[in-house]
């Protein structure tokens, strides 16, 4: 499935991708927080990435399910890999702002929690699939299925819980001067995303190619 | 050899309740929950520049790392494949 | 209809009758679910007094903890018996065989949960019998929406291999609603004015949930278990 448009969307990703740290540098000093915001560009942005990955997942899983057609096996996967480390990447960064923004590495928000359930949630898919043994591809395909459906409960959950306790925070709207960095940035991060995901399903579909070859070797 | 442990022994039993009689350091007893006071001490703590530069570090890293890891993966696969498909030729 | 039901009851039979024969996976999961509490109240009990939500939360734990064990059990039983191909071959509906394995965990758990509040209740000075009705349905709610997902990962577990640490490691992140729904409806029933509004609400959510994960179960289990 590399198909054509793979080198251009390669070039581009690349280009923004090493252009967004002049862009952010450019960007205009946030009062409160000062230089740790700039942390926020790549952070939100990967944010939105790890959703489109795991979105990616999600149909690829329920698709499979209901289609078997392993493309869409091979797109769950890869997803769900995407998932794990963007997530990884989220969850890392954004303590790393937050311990100047708010005074502590982690808060039970809904933003958050929400966050980490679905990174558990991949993170499971992956060890099914590792250790569940053969014809674990189905069961871990549930596995995301149920996983997505479960992120809004979690979210709703969660801002229910943390309205009874007063905010420590409020996220700031963006000033003028960050909203075209920003938006560079979530570009950049998707593209980058869809670049990536094309590459694995590409690894995952010679995988299936080579242990077709093996079984033809066998005969 | 029984009389050496039996002397180590003796001494261990002579000397415990020596060591029991003294009492334990006194710490200072805590009767609540103290929490930790409010941003302005964490902001002294580590300066802004470390966190960005391992925020940044960090995602550099584990991308690059990722791609890297996709690639030798699929070199791999692609050189397994040319070595089972040459089997397979010669052999038909 | 009627045909469905009775298979749905025939399943749940089997279940029930060889459980009753050795009652093994009844006592063995009520004393897990005591040692559970047993535990956790050593971790959260301050001074001889219990600090406040605790409750709740260890009562919670302990459905969560105990019922994991007892879905792998059962599931066990299948698994060795090589009974599960034999079900899968049968001429029932598959949504019948999942019903009926449902019902047979539910019973169970509720067995454990009759002996396991009103234990929680005593030795946590917890006033859980205060609004019964709304308790009773935050409880059913919340074990049905934990075994409706429990069930289905259990059974497409059975001929996975690291089955017994796959188990939770599935089964703990995707119930995460339910945990929070059933501690904080419980707890807000705990509190010193008893917000029932609160409950209420929280039984709502778990009753949505419930719905959404119960169909989705029943329209997974096909595709999942056939090879």
């Amino acid at each position: 499935m590399l198909n054509r448009l793979f080198v251009p969307i390669t070039v581009v990703a690349a280009a923004m991708f090493a252009y967004a740290p002049i862009m952010i540098l450019n960007a205009p000093y946030e009062a409160t927080m000062g230089l740790v915001q700039k942390i926020f560009y790549f952070h939100a942005a990967c944010g939105m990435a790890m959703f489109l990955a795991a979105f990616v997942s999600g149909i690829g899983s329920a698709l499979f399910l209901f289609t078997k057609k392993p493309s869409a096996d091979r797109m769950a996967v890869a997803g769900a890999e995407l998932t794990v480390i963007i997530g990884l990447i989220v969850l890392v960064t954004g303590p790393l702002w937050a311990r100047k923004a708010w005074g502590v590495w982690w808060q039970w928000d809904a933003r958050l929690t929400s966050t980490l359930v679905m990174w558990m949630i991949f993170n499971a898919y992956l060890l099914l699939r590792r250790y569940g043994g053969p014809g674990s591809e189905k069961l871990a395909a549930a596995v995301a299925l149920f996983g997505m459906a479960n992120v809004p409960f979690v979210y709703w959950s969660v801002n229910v819980w943390r309205t009874l306790h007063p905010k420590t925070s409020v996220i700031p709207s963006l000033q003028p001067g960050m909203r075209g960095p920003f938006w560079f940035c979530v570009l950049a991060f998707l593209l980058v995303t869809t670049v990536i995901l094309m590459l694995r399903t590409e690894l995952e579909k010679r995988r299936q190619q080579l242990d077709e070859l093996y079984l033809m070797a066998e005969e | 050899m029984k009389r050496i442990h039996a002397l180590i022994i003796g001494l261990l039993l002579v000397t415990a309740p020596a060591f029991a009689a003294q009492d334990a350091p006194k710490r200072p007893s805590q009767d609540e929950f103290v929490p930790v006071t409010g941003p302005t001490s964490a902001q002294e703590t580590i300066p802004a520049q470390t966190l960005v530069g391992i925020a940044y570090g960090f995602i550099w890293v584990l991308l690059f790392g990722y791609v890297w890891s996709v690639r030798t993966r699929l070199t791999r696969v692609e050189r397994e494949m040319e070595s089972v498909s040459r089997r397979i030729t010669p052999g038909k | 209809m009627r045909a469905f039901a009775r298979a749905v009851w025939i399943v749940t039979r089997k279940d029930l009758l060889i459980e009753s024969r050795t009652r093994e996976i009844l006592f063995t999961t009520v004393f897990f679910a005591l040692a559970c509490v047993l535990v956790f109240a050593f971790g959260f009990v301050k001074e001889g007094r219990p600090m406040e939500d605790v409750a709740a939360g260890i009562l919670w734990i302990a459905i969560a903890f105990s019922g994991t064990l007892a879905l792998g059990r059962a599931f066990e039983r299948e698994r060795q018996g090589e009974t599960l191909r034999a079900l899968l071959i049968a001429p029932i509906d598959r949504a019948a065989l999942y019903l009926g394995k449902l019902l047979g965990i539910l019973m169970l758990l509720g067995a454990v949960e009759i002996l396991i509040v009103p234990l929680v209740a005593l030795m946590f000075q917890a006033a859980l019998f205060d609004h019964a009705l709304v308790m009773l349905g935050l409880l059913a709610a919340g074990t049905l929406g934990f075994a409706a997902v429990g069930t289905l990962f259990a059974a497409m577990l059975v001929r996975a291999r690291s089955r017994d640490v796959m188990l939770p490691v599935l089964l703990y992140p995707i119930t995460v609603p339910v945990i929070i729904g059933g501690v904080r409806g419980t707890a807000a029933l705990l509190a010193p004015t008893a917000d029932v509004a609160m409950a209420r609400l929280w039984l709502s959510m778990l009753l949505f949930f419930d719905v959404v994960f119960l169909t989705l179960a029943l329209w997974t289990f096909e595709p999942v278990m056939t090879e």
